[in-house]
């Protein structure tokens, strides 16, 4: 241990630096440097660019993606699975679902149920899709889907009624398998 | 004396429009393809495509590009100097035009006749080149004092700052050329590197010079890593900060032109001009072709280094570059002597 006042002591781990900078052997280094970065950037000229172009190319979503709703319907017999409880009214936070129910008749058997949602309209501007009213839904009515790109020009084009929730998706956006 | 009274062939003034106007037309075409192979191969650099929107495979970028720049307004702050502020882009342009006369495209008589393919041969080529690429800066420091704003300012005394330093390395860089080809004219130093003269391109026993001037040249055509009137990072955009519409534009395609200057004379100085396999009509297309190569070259280096400091620029420029083109024009002096 020697007694220069600036020794330092043995627990303190001395710092490891590269060389000075400057000088002829910077000079050097620096030239080396600069054709290291060179050769990276070409390589890069050989790589495809992992750029995903939007509008044309769409990137999949997960399965349990949350995106634009859908109302269903039973598959053998045409019948709308909703039967106007207004469970998923109660049940959004947001407060941007309005179903106005009404009493199914012989002559007009819309629904299942008694009861059938006359009236059924999201607020696509105010829906957060959290996917409660999925959840609240006893009879599997309302599902969320995979769409997002729900942009639109007017406010009033973004209320969606029940013929469009249940009108069959166009389903655009790719789905991920399982596992991917 | 001697040397002035046998200067070439004087063309009449017709053939020498009909050039300028030529020379003037293929830069005026060839600026929107750099421009492009620019931002195309930028993008690949850093591993993204580039523009791909305007026309199949963003090939009308360049004309998407000067039509948003002619159709916007070319406003004036209140603290500029209008007129200096006008003319800054004018004088821009002009420098970097008035170069290109002088970079030879091919020999004389190529096509036939005594038609030269250059501009004109001024027997003090490489001073002409040194007088308008300073002149050039002049743009910078007149734009960016004139524009009356705290960035221009800053870009304008940074271009100030960047001219001294590199005068003086890309003088000497290009003397040892002018020594062993014994002159200064560009076209007679194209062929002092063809098989008339020793056959070598001088990028081989010049090599060093060809470092010093790649590395000034860059600075001289303000480019990256030596943008520093621009520094878009710091300083919004330099000295043209506050320039809009076509002045913008202006300085924008002087600098395009500025580097096809530095390309041509590397080409000419260092990489043997016009000469290479194939008949002699085929001379303007290897200038092209290595003027090209340079072009890549600047954008390439673009992509890979990041800007230099302002110290770092000045420490570079008077510790390493200057001494190592004097010492390169001292060794070349001595075996010119010896051998």
């Amino acid at each position: 241990m020697p007694d220069a006042p600036y020794a330092l002591p043995d627990d303190v781990i001395a710092v490891q630096r590269g060389p000075e900078p400057g000088g002829l052997g910077g000079a050097y280094r620096t030239f080396g440097a600069t054709l290291r970065g060179l050769r990276t950037t070409f390589g890069r000229l050989a790589e495809k660019p992992p750029t995903i172009e939007y509008p044309e190319e769409k990137t999949p979503v997960y399965p349990r993606f949350r995106g634009r709703h859908k109302l269903q319907r039973f598959e053998d017999s045409g019948l709308e699975k909703c039967v106007g409880c207004s469970l998923c009214v109660a049940a959004c936070p947001a407060e941007c679902i309005r179903v106005v129910a009404a009493e199914n008749t012989p002559d007009n058997q819309v629904s299942a149920g008694e009861r059938y949602a006359a009236v059924y309209e999201i607020n696509m501007t105010r829906c957060i899709f959290c996917g409660y009213c999925e959840v609240a839904c006893p009879f599997d009515a309302i599902t969320m889907g995979n769409d997002y790109e729900l942009a639109d020009y007017e406010r009033s084009d973004l209320i969606f009624t029940k013929e469009m929730l249940l009108a069959a998706p166009i389903e655009k956006t790719p789905l991920r398998r399982e596992g991917e | 004396m001697g040397e002035l009274a046998q200067a070439p062939v004087v063309e009449t003034t017709l053939v020498q429009l009909v050039k300028a106007v030529v020379i003037f037309a293929f830069i005026i075409q060839v600026v929107p393809i750099i421009l492009l192979l620019e931002r195309k191969l930028l993008g690949r650099f850093q591993s993204r495509y580039g523009p791909n929107r305007v026309g199949p495979r963003g090939v009308l970028q360049p004309l998407a590009d000067v039509f948003k720049l002619l159709s916007k307004e070319a406003s004036t702050p209140a603290t500029a100097v209008p007129w200096m502020m006008a003319i800054a882009p004018v004088i821009a342009i002009v420098t970097a035009v008035a170069t290109l006369a002088i970079i030879p495209f091919g020999p004389q008589g190529a096509w036939g006749g005594d038609l030269g393919l250059y501009g004109i041969d001024v027997p003090i080529g490489l001073l002409y080149f040194f007088a308008f690429g300073s002149l050039a800066f002049y743009a910078f420091v007149l734009g960016g004092w004139a524009s009356g704003s705290k960035y221009s300012f800053l870009g304008a005394m940074r271009s100030a700052a960047q001219l001294i330093s590199y005068e003086v390395a890309i003088g000497l860089s290009l003397l040892g050329v002018a020594m062993m080809a014994g002159s200064l004219s560009l076209v007679d130093i194209v062929e002092a590197q063809g098989a008339d003269g020793r056959g070598l391109w001088f990028v081989i026993p010049q090599f060093v010079g060809f470092l010093v001037f790649m590395v000034a040249g860059f600075a001289e055509s303000s480019r990256p890593p030596f943008d520093l009137p621009e520094s878009d990072a710091e300083l919004v955009a330099g000295y043209n900060t506050e320039y809009g519409g076509m002045r913008f534009g202006s300085f924008f395609m002087a600098e395009y032109i500025e580097v096809l200057v530095i390309s041509g004379v590397a080409t000419a100085c260092f990489l043997g001009g016009w000469h290479g396999p194939g008949p002699e009509a085929l001379a303007p297309l290897w200038v092209v072709l290595k003027m090209f190569a340079f072009v890549l070259f600047f954008i390439w280096i673009r992509a890979t280094l990041p800007r230099l400091r302002y110290d770092q620029l000045m420490s570079f420029g008077w510790k390493i570059l200057l001494p190592l083109a004097t010492l390169n024009v001292l060794v070349t002096a001595t075996l010119l002597v010896v051998i």
